[in-house]
């Protein structure tokens, strides 16, 4: 039995839905810190759990376009947790522009202005509305209703949210900053694998 | 010539050291509307100014030598060797040298300055400096008169800063003046914080503190000034022209080209604290004879 046969056998008893209560417990925790100023919410709680909870999403949105290449190469399926990885991601994303809205800027007409004028805030709100038909369709109901292949379709919107998150950071630091890079490289690489997938087999054939 | 500028504050609203270690009620009037004179009343709570802790103002920096995190230069600044400490003054002046730190301050006036600290990323601190006018140090090196411009930069030390090897920007980190800027009153040097020695990850062992423009023009742990006549680099501007100008006054009317500059967030206040507007020349309207008949959103 090769290695990946005895973590997918391992994997076939560990249920999903812990990382749904492991996310929504995060989130609280954060937010209890923030509230409390404890550690690194000391002085700045605002921008500081802005930005926890919009890194969680871009790691977990990342983490969501591993899954594929992980079974390709490894053999490792985490193909049963992919939903719950997107669906807690959406959710980080949820939390991070209600940051965003009420405690930063502080009001909708704010809110508005900055997704207009700022290409950075434009940008990320771009990805959090791609999100939303993701979300909305992540249930078994919603696949038999669609049908595999027009729900797969859709779903490919994530590559394009995923980038843009990744610009988003980007676009909003300053100086020649390493880690957002890597989130865009990893991001581009991830997408752009599955299209030499696509290439290869149609080569193939 | 110290004492050109005054707090509207007086001895009694000097914070006592067991009480600005934690959170403090003491009030301070408005530092910058000039010398009204009066000590602050309770009736001036609202519009008062309340300096930031010393944890607070120890905690939530920029120091990109140390790392771009917040929290990155109170972990990382230990590490910076500031004694002995000395500061290469050349260009235009009568007496040019390397001065031992004690020996450039020798004889100086050192004042408490209330100050307004706003940070080009649209945050804000209210900051009890201890300091020296530049003026004074200017004056003891001997300007020339040719001199239009000061030229300041900011200790290396690969080994001990860590961020340096990053190259998030092109260190050493360099700021500059306008002779006349570095001449007004408001412009200190400062050596202290709350009348204790300033922390590493706050620019020691001294730092520049021009409270009218943004918080990265106040360069920190400097170990040279030069007098030109030509207006210097300065770290922002090269590395994002667009966005950071040699000028940088805080200004709520010209928004940085990625968010707007109208409103602050005063940090410390916990996770409900509403936001402020931004002040003209950051609320110190004195300043503004320098820039008559500049166009202000053109010199950024």
């Amino acid at each position: 039995m090769t290695v990946s046969a005895t973590i997918n056998g391992a994997l076939r008893k560990v249920p999903a839905w812990p990382l749904y209560i492991m996310a929504a417990a995060y989130t609280a925790w954060e937010f209890w810190r923030a509230l409390t100023q404890q550690g690194p919410y000391l002085v700045e709680p605002i921008n500081v759990l802005e930005r926890t909870y919009g890194e969680i999403a871009l790691i977990l949105l990342v983490a969501g376009l591993l899954v594929t290449p992980l079974r390709q190469w490894t053999g490792v399926n985490l193909i049963k947790f992919r939903r719950a990885i997107g669906l807690c991601a959406f959710f980080f994303v949820v939390a991070h522009f209600l940051v965003f809205a009420v405690l930063d800027v502080q009001s909708l007409g704010r809110v508005w202005t900055e997704t207009v004028k700022r290409p950075y805030v434009t940008v990320g709100m771009l990805a959090f509305v791609l999100l939303i038909p993701l979300a909305v369709t992540s249930n078994n109901l919603s696949i038999r209703k669609m049908g595999a292949g027009a729900w797969r379709q859709l779903h490919k919107l994530s590559y394009v949210a995923v980038i843009l998150g990744a610009l988003h950071y980007l676009w909003l630091s300053r100086g020649f900053q390493i880690e957002p890079l890597v989130y865009l490289a990893l991001s581009i690489g991830l997408v752009a694998l599955r299209y030499k997938h696509v290439v290869w087999r149609k080569q193939a054939a | 010539m110290a004492y050109r500028w005054k707090n509207n504050l007086t001895q009694a609203d000097v914070t006592p050291k067991a009480a600005y270690l934690n959170r403090r009620q003491i009030l301070a009037g408005t530092a910058g509307l000039g010398a009204i004179g009066l000590a602050p009343r309770m009736a001036d709570a609202q519009a008062g100014l309340e300096p930031n802790t010393l944890e607070e103002i120890r905690s939530y920096n920029n120091f990109y030598e140390f790392g771009t995190g917040k929290a990155d230069p109170a972990a990382n600044a230990h590490r910076l060797v500031t004694s002995p400490w000395s500061i290469k003054v050349d260009g235009m002046v009568d007496r040019p040298g390397d001065y031992a730190l004690g020996d450039l301050l020798a004889g100086l006036t050192v004042e408490d300055r209330i100050y307004r600290f706003r940070c080009v990323e649209a945050w804000s601190m209210v900051i009890p400096w201890n300091g020296i006018e530049l003026a004074d140090i200017l004056n003891k090196v001997g300007v020339q008169s040719g001199a239009r411009y000061v030229a300041f930069e900011t200790v290396v030390q690969p080994e001990n800063m860590i961020g340096v090897q990053r190259r998030v920007l092109d260190f050493p980190y360099v700021e500059g003046l306008r002779i006349d800027e570095a001449m007004h009153p408001l412009t200190i040097m400062a050596t202290g914080i709350y009348g204790e020695p300033i922390a590493n990850q706050n620019g020691a062992p001294i730092r520049l503190v021009v409270p009218w423009k943004y918080g990265f023009k106040s360069i920190k742990s400097i170990v040279r000034i030069t007098l030109t006549d030509q207006e210097p680099p300065i770290s922002w501007n090269v590395a994002n022209p667009r966005e950071y100008g040699f000028y940088s006054n805080v200004n709520p009317n010209v928004d940085h080209p990625r968010w707007s500059q109208a409103t602050e967030r005063r940090v410390g206040g916990g996770l409900f604290a509403a936001r402020q507007d931004t002040l003209m020349f950051n609320g110190y309207p004195e300043v503004a004879p320098l820039y008559e008949g500049m166009d202000l959103s053109v010199f950024i």
